[in-house]
C-alpha cells in the first residue's frame, strides 16, 4: 500500500464528499452472521468535527471527476481543482480497517460522475457487493443513487445497501434548473420512486418469508441545498413534505449553502452560511416527524418564513395562545407534545407519571422540562402559575431576554456593570 | 433511630440487605459499602452478610411486582457504582414492596425519578463508549484500546462489542477500575488485570503491528478533512465530545 498516494487521495475526495450532510448510521437491523464483521442497527456517532457535526461514516466520493457543471458543487467540472479517484479495493480496504478499529459505523459513498449515470452506479454497487459479499461486512452502507441510473442497478444496489438517496439539490424545479442545467428534476424522482416501490415490495416479502433478502432496510433520504437559490422556507418545508409522503423518505437533509465558488447565479463568496435558518429549519422537520405538526401549521401564506429569533414551536404557540394554558395533569399526550419547553421524552414521562398522583412544578422539573419556556403555556398541581393576561408578543420577548442562544439574530442590549 | 445497614457493595449483598430490613422491620436506614469499623456513636450499625438464598428471596419478589425492563434499570443503576446512591436503590426497592401496583413509572415519586436518571447517565456513557473505544491492532492479532468512562460501564458493553466483533480478537481496558473485557474469538469475558509501567503506553506502541500507524494516520487526515472551517463551532464540538474523552480519542490526540 502506497500510504502516501493513499493519504492524498482520501484528503482530496473527503474533502469534497463533505458538504453532504447526511450523517446517519440508524435505521437499519442487520445483524452479524457467521461470525463475520460488523452489524448496523441503531447508528452511532463515532466522532464530531470542529464545527460539531457528527462523523458516523467513512464519508467519501469514489472520484470527483464528473461531467456534470452544477454552480454550487466544488467538484464541477469547470472548477480548476486536483481531481482523484479511488480504485475499488482501496475503498474496501478502508472501510475494513477503520470499522474494525470502531473508527466508524460504516461507509457512504457518493461519486462525481465520469462517463455517464450507469457507468458510474456500477462501479459503486461493486464495492458494496465486494464488502458484502467477500468480506463478510455487515456494517452500515450507504450508497448515493446517481440520477439517471437504470432500474436494473438500482435494484442491485438495494440489495447490498443499508441506504440509498438521491439528492434533490434545490427545494424546486426552477431553483434546480437555475445551477444545475445538466441535471433534472425526473431524473431524480424516477430511481426514488423505484426504490419506493422496491421497499414496499420487500416489506410485503419479509411478512410472507423471514429468510427475504433485505432491501435497503434503512430506507432512503434525500438533500436540498439551502440559501443558494431564493425559495422561501414554505416551499422548502412544502417540497419536504410532499417527499416524505410520497416517497416514505427516512430523513430530509438541509445543507446550508457553503460559498465555495464565485458565480453571478449564487450568493457572493463572503456571504454567511446559514446556519441558524438551517437550525430552524430541521427543528421544524422534527415538529413534523415526531410531534404531530402539520406543514400548514408551521408556514404558511401569511408566514412564509420562519422566524429566527424563536424556535418554530414557540412560534405555533404564540400565535394560538388560545389553546393554552393546558392542564398537563388532563390534557392528552399531542397537546403537551406542543408546549414549548417539553420534549418527547418528557412528555411520555408526565403522560406514564400523573397516573399514580397529579404533578407539580418541581416534578415536572426533574422529568427534563424547561420551566422557564413551559410556564407561560400550563397549569399544574400548583397554586402558582402565570395569572397576567399576556399576549403571544410578552411572551416572546420574555423568553428572549432570558436565553443566551448564540442564535439570536438581534442580541438583547447587555446590561453593563459600570 | 437510623440503622446504617454495611454491605459488601455487591447486588447479592443490597438483596440481602433489603431482607434484613424487612426482617428486622427497620424504618430509618442508611445503606453504605465497606468493612465495619466502630466509629459511629450514635447510630446502630449493622453488618450485612451477603447471603444468595436470602438474596434470591428477595428478588424472586421484585420478579413479581416489577417489570423485567424495571428490574434491569434496578440492576444497571447499581452497577453505576456511583458514590452515595445506596440509599436511592433502597428507597426505590422500598417502594415497589410498599405500594400495591407496578410503580416504575411513577416519576413523581423522588426515587423512581433519580433511578431513572441513573439509567439514563448510564446509557449515555455507555453509548459514547460504543463510540469512542479507537481499537489498536497489536502484533498478536489483537484489538486493544484503553477508556475511562466516569461510570462502571464495561459490564454494560459486552454485548455490542461481542456481536459486532466477532471475527477478531479484542480487549477493552477500563483504566480506572482496572480490569477488562477480553474477548478470544468465542467468548467475551472479564479479567482484572493490573498493568504495571513496564506495559504502559510506550510498550504499546512497540507492540503494534506495521500498518496501525498507516491507519491511524489515514484516520486523522480524515478527521482533518471532513471539517467545514467556515462552520466552526467549538461549543458544540466540546459538547459533543467533551475534553476529558480527548486523551483516548486517536484523532483527537
Amino acid at each position: 500500500m502506497n500510504a502516501e498516494r493513499i493519504t492524498e487521495k482520501l484528503n482530496i475526495l473527503a474533502d469534497a464528499a463533505k458538504y453532504d450532510v447526511s450523517c446517519a448510521s440508524s435505521g437499519s437491523k442487520r445483524k452479524n452472521e457467521n461470525k463475520g464483521l460488523g452489524n448496523a442497527s441503531n447508528g452511532i456517532c463515532h466522532s464530531y468535527t470542529e464545527d460539531g457535526r457528527c462523523v458516523s461514516l467513512l464519508k467519501i466520493l469514489l472520484t470527483n471527476h464528473c461531467i456534470f457543471d452544477c454552480a454550487y458543487c466544488v467538484s464541477r467540472k469547470s472548477n480548476d481543482i486536483k481531481r482523484a479517484a479511488f480504485t475499488v479495493q482501496e475503498v474496501v480496504d478502508l472501510t475494513i480497517n477503520f470499522y474494525r478499529r470502531n473508527y466508524i459505523e460504516g461507509l457512504f459513498l457518493s461519486s462525481g460522475i465520469f462517463k455517464n449515470a450507469d457507468y458510474t452506479m456500477e462501479r459503486l454497487v461493486q464495492i458494496a457487493k465486494k464488502l458484502r459479499t467477500e468480506h463478510n461486512f455487515n456494517g452500515y452502507i450507504h450508497l448515493k443513487s446517481i440520477p439517471g441510473a437504470s432500474d436494473e442497478l438500482m435494484h442491485e444496489a438495494g440489495l447490498y445497501a443499508d441506504r440509498l438517496s438521491v439528492n434533490l439539490e434545490m427545494p424546486t424545479e426552477e431553483g434546480l434548473k437555475l445551477l444545475a442545467p445538466d441535471k433534472n428534476r425526473q431524473d431524480m424522482i424516477q430511481p426514488m420512486d423505484f426504490l419506493k416501490r422496491g421497499i414496499i415490495q420487500n416489506t410485503e416479502e419479509k411478512k410472507l418469508f423471514k429468510k427475504a433478502p433485505m432491501f435497503a432496510p434503512a430506507g432512503q433520504s434525500t438533500q436540498v441545498i439551502i440559501g443558494a437559490t431564493p425559495e422561501n422556507d414554505q416551499q422548502i418545508l412544502g417540497a419536504a413534505n410532499y417527499f416524505y409522503k410520497n416517497f416514505n423518505l427516512r430523513r430530509v437533509y438541509y445543507s446550508g449553502y457553503v460559498p465555495v465558488l464565485a458565480d453571478n447565479r449564487l450568493p457572493a463568496l463572503n456571504t454567511a452560511v446559514p446556519m441558524v435558518r438551517e437550525n430552524r429549519l430541521y427543528q421544524a422537520d422534527w415538529l413534523m416527524r415526531f410531534y404531530g405538526f402539520k406543514v400548514n401549521e408551521i408556514v404558511s401564506n401569511t408566514q412564509q418564513h420562519l422566524d429566527l429569533d424563536i424556535d418554530p414551536k414557540l412560534g405555533w404557540a404564540i400565535r394560538n395562545m388560545q389553546v393554552f394554558p393546558v392542564d398537563i395533569n388532563k390534557a392528552d399526550l399531542l397537546m403537551i407534545l406542543r408546549v414549548p419547553g417539553i420534549g418527547v421524552q418528557s412528555a411520555q414521562k408526565i403522560v406514564s407519571a400523573r397516573k399514580f398522583g397529579k404533578l407539580n412544578w418541581e416534578q415536572i422539573k426533574k422529568m427534563g422540562v424547561t420551566i422557564n419556556r413551559a410556564r407561560y403555556f400550563i397549569t399544574c398541581n400548583s397554586n402558582s402559575f402565570e395569572r397576567r393576561d399576556l399576549t403571544g408578543n410578552n411572551i416572546k420577548q420574555f423568553i428572549l431576554a432570558e436565553s443566551h442562544s448564540k442564535y439570536l439574530k438581534n442580541k438583547p442590549d447587555q446590561l453593563s456593570l459600570f | 433511630m437510623t440503622t446504617t445497614l454495611l454491605y459488601d457493595g455487591t447486588f447479592e449483598g443490597l438483596l440481602t440487605a433489603i431482607f434484613e430490613i424487612y426482617e428486622r422491620k427497620l424504618i430509618y436506614v442508611k445503606l453504605q459499602q465497606g468493612e465495619w469499623h466502630n466509629t459511629a456513636l450514635f447510630n446502630e450499625v449493622l453488618p450485612v452478610i451477603t447471603d444468595s438464598t436470602r438474596a434470591n428471596r428477595v428478588l424472586k419478589a421484585l420478579h413479581q411486582k416489577l417489570s423485567s425492563d424495571g428490574l434491569q434499570r434496578l440492576y444497571i443503576a447499581h452497577t453505576a457504582d456511583i458514590k452515595n446512591e445506596d440509599d436511592i436503590l433502597v428507597g426505590y426497592i422500598r417502594h415497589v414492596f410498599d405500594t400495591s401496583q407496578n410503580i416504575e413509572e411513577d416519576y413523581g415519586n423522588k426515587y423512581m425519578m433519580r433511578v431513572s436518571e441513573i439509567v439514563r447517565m448510564m446509557r449515555r456513557e455507555k453509548h459514547r463508549m460504543e463510540a469512542f473505544v479507537r481499537f489498536q491492532k497489536l502484533q498478536d492479532g489483537t484489538f486493544y484500546a484503553a477508556i475511562e468512562p466516569d461510570f462502571n460501564v464495561l459490564p454494560l458493553l459486552r454485548r455490542h462489542f461481542k456481536s459486532r466483533y466477532a471475527d477478531q480478537k479484542w480487549m477493552i481496558y477500563d483504566t480506572k477500575r482496572n480490569y477488562a473485557l477480553y474477548y478470544d474469538l468465542h467468548d467475551a469475558e472479564f479479567v482484572s488485570i493490573d498493568f504495571t509501567d513496564n506495559t504502559k503506553a510506550g510498550n504499546t506502541i512497540a507492540a503494534y503491528t506495521e500498518d496501525e500507524e498507516v491507519y491511524q494516520h489515514l484516520w486523522k487526515n480524515y478527521f482533518k478533512s471532513v471539517n467545514i472551517a467556515s462552520r466552526k463551532n467549538t461549543k458544540l464540538h466540546v459538547r459533543h465530545i467533551p475534553k476529558r474523552y480527548w486523551k483516548h480519542l486517536t484523532e483527537k490526540i
